[in-house]
């Protein structure tokens, strides 16, 4: 057992899928020598040489486009889009390929592909550095959308994207790139993507997050327990799609009262899709309308005032004393 | 501080070796054994009737709209007919031609345009990928599969190609600088047909030529009348070659032109004249093609009916058998097929779901 920062256990398990797989090709602007600039890919390089870590020329579609050709061939890119606000100049390409070419071929050619890319606020960047845009991937067919939460679960949800067959869009959030460690067991290990977890038990009332926002929203459960004595049950999802309601239907089951926590922007975000989930599977359990905090639907401010753009601790609270006071 | 001019030594050549009237430059003639020669021209005609044939179907609607080819077999084909069947093809949507030469069955192209997927299952002997609609962005594709082959180490290329309207997207470019900076064996082949739906060539670029951007990607670029099926091959052949022997990728113009519509839902007569359609159809290919296949006496006139007569039949076997398919695509379920590896319980469910709004339409069918 290690601790690990999330950067650490993203680079030892693509360490680990490189040297298990010589299909697994990592790519990307600055990967190399530079080791990315959140330094993720650090000396794979060193240890795996040029044609397997491939810096290319700075042009995003093209990265995405010859990944999907790589793919084709029967390769597992990972490629790295330097932050999530670039990706949109290769969104076509994942949209009208990777997304697709299983379907388009009948089944003939596959994209096993993994786009990292990191997302959200909270480290004081510049524009388009700071957004939480994953509602437009998972609203594509044809992907999965992953989005890790801390260094344990991203080590094991990156293995598990890189084996996957269909093409994988990773968020890592910046904020929690290296806010803390974890301990990362040594041995090799995946977690299903598809498959939620249960991070914290309680009666009261079901927190439902993702990504950077878990730990705001764990620090928040721990609060409202400390100062109102609610008992917070929190929902990890870590895949947004496909996403898996089980854990957190079952939990309103037994709570009746559910909050929904991301940055993205309130409107058609990922918590519009868990709120209708919870509509249709437990809508008789609840005793009072879902919370959904969020990023408010405009664009994300310059850091200077982001804090306040971003769901806190505060904000949290708040809305579930509402939930439970209604 | 000077100001001096920087010498770029490439030197962007034009290639033509059969002209409009079928007389051959001796001294350019490929090597093409007669068996391949007749095999080609078999196959260019099998396109064009075809092609004849898909248009009378669109306008009887037994189809849906399509892309017609006519008048740019040479410009594809040509360049196709050098590939090996472990060679890869990335088409973009007007190279029909080129997918009946590398095994794609006429059935397959029928069902597709009569809007069933079907007919975009790729064999798994074929090395190609499906064609792709949205202009420009297949380029790359191409140019990941030759990374993958040069870090293979195998001896194969990528061939990828594209319209004049495609050399001015972005991806375009990026293809060629990334080909150009990891030396991969791709060959681009960009099929400039002269239109873009309404806009015409002078209207995509300033540039004199499209084959020249290679030089600015470092690349080898050629520009070859289109039309003429031994320039394509040459050209094609060479540029496959240097490919092969690790010399890096090329871009090839191959000049043609789009003598029928777009797509079947364009009208070409609000943007262009009949006289200069008529320009083109009198430097036509398969015409051009049998003038000199008949002056080598590789091809007499009974031989070209006796090839009509068989193609004719080929394409109404074809048609027939797809037709009788057609009745049998009962199973809407399949478009949740081929969507994931395993579909995801959402999707199961929506499945389940639709099959059973499906059972319960057919019943009351029944019942009405």
């Amino acid at each position: 057992m290690a601790k690990l920062t999330m950067v650490q256990a993203l680079n030892l398990a693509l360490q680990e899928e490189m040297e298990k797989d010589d299909s697994v090709i990592v790519l990307g602007e600055d990967v190399g020598l530079d080791g990315g600039v959140f330094r993720v890919t650090d000396g794979l390089i060193q240890k795996f040489g040029t044609q397997r870590v491939v810096d290319t020329p700075l042009a995003e579609s093209a990265i995405a486009g010859m990944a999907i050709g790589m793919a084709a061939y029967g390769l597992k890119p990972v490629c790295e889009i330097q932050f999530s606000g670039f990706s949109y100049q290769c969104f076509h390409q994942i949209e009208n390929h990777a997304a697709r070419l299983r379907w388009r071929s009948r089944g003939r050619f596959h994209v096993p592909m993994v786009l990292r890319t990191p997302y959200g606020g909270g480290v004081r960047a510049l524009e388009h550095h700071s957004e939480s845009r994953e509602a437009y991937w998972a609203h594509t067919p044809g992907l999965k959308m992953v989005i890790p939460s801390g260094p344990r679960n991203a080590r094991a949800l990156l293995a598990a994207a890189i084996r996957d067959p269909d093409p994988v869009i990773f968020y890592e959030g910046k904020a929690i790139y290296r806010a803390f460690r974890e301990e990362v067991p040594e041995a090799p290990e995946t977690w299903p993507i598809g498959k939620s977890q249960l991070v914290r038990k309680g009666r009261d009332v079901t927190l439902i997050s993702y990504g950077a926002t878990m730990r705001t929203t764990l620090e928040a459960a721990h609060e409202l327990e400390e100062k109102d004595g609610i008992h917070s049950e929190v929902i990890d999802l870590l895949t947004l799609s496909p996403l898996d309601d089980a854990l957190f239907i079952d939990s309103i089951k037994k709570t009746g009262h559910a909050a929904i926590i991301h940055e993205a922007p309130l409107s058609f975000g990922p918590g519009a899709e868990i709120v209708s989930r919870i509509m249709e599977k437990a809508f008789y359990y609840l005793e009072a309308p879902i919370a959904r905090i969020a990023g408010y639907d405009i664009i994300a401010p310059l850091f200077g005032r982001e804090q306040g753009y971003l769901p806190g601790v505060q904000r949290i609270t708040g809305a579930v004393r509402k939930v439970l006071n209604n | 501080m000077p100001r001096s001019k920087i010498n770029i030594s490439d030197k962007i050549e034009y290639l033509s070796i059969l002209d409009e009237k079928g007389t051959v430059d001796k001294t350019l003639e490929p090597k093409i054994p007669n068996t391949l020669l007749i095999k080609l021209y078999r196959s260019m005609l099998l396109t064009r009737r075809f092609d004849e044939r898909l248009l009378s179907l669109q306008r009887q609607g037994r189809i849906g709209t399509f892309p017609p080819i006519t008048g740019q077999e040479a410009a594809h084909m040509g360049a196709a007919a050098v590939l090996r069947p472990s060679d890869w093809m990335v088409p973009s949507f007007r190279e029909t031609g080129a997918e009946l030469w590398r095994g794609r069955s006429l059935e397959s192209i029928f069902l597709y345009n009569a809007g069933f997927s079907e007919g975009a299952r790729i064999a798994e002997d074929r090395n190609d990928l499906p064609v792709s609609i949205p202009v420009g962005s297949q380029i790359l594709h191409a140019v990941g599969l030759g990374w993958a082959i040069k870090y293979r180490q195998k001896k194969d290329v990528a061939m990828t190609f594209f319209g004049d309207g495609g050399s001015s997207q972005g991806d375009f470019h990026e293809g060629l600088n990334f080909a150009g900076v990891f030396k991969t064996p791709v060959v681009f082949v960009c099929q400039n047909n002269q239109w873009a739906i309404s806009i015409p060539r002078s209207k995509q670029t300033r540039s004199a030529t499209i084959a020249q951007k290679a030089i600015a990607y470092g690349i080898y670029g050629i520009q070859v009348d289109g039309n003429d099926i031994l320039a394509v091959y040459a050209a094609a052949d060479e540029a496959v070659n240097r490919a092969r022997s690790g010399q890096g990728a090329t871009l090839i113009e191959s000049v043609t032109y789009r003598v029928a519509v777009h797509t079947t839902a364009d009208d070409p007569s609000r943007y262009r004249s009949d006289e200069e359609v008529e320009t083109w159809r009198k430097r036509d290919p398969l015409i051009r093609f049998q003038k000199y296949l008949t002056a080598k006496r590789l091809l007499t006139k009974k031989k070209v009916e006796a090839f009509e007569a068989e193609t004719a039949d080929k394409i109404q076997t074809a048609v027939d058998r797809a037709e009788e398919k057609l009745k049998d695509m009962g199973n809407p379920l399949d478009i949740f097929d081929h969507v994931y590896a395993v579909l995801p319980p959402q999707v199961a469910a929506q499945r389940e779901q639709f099959a059973k709004e499906q059972a319960e339409t057919e019943q009351e069918g029944h019942h009405g």
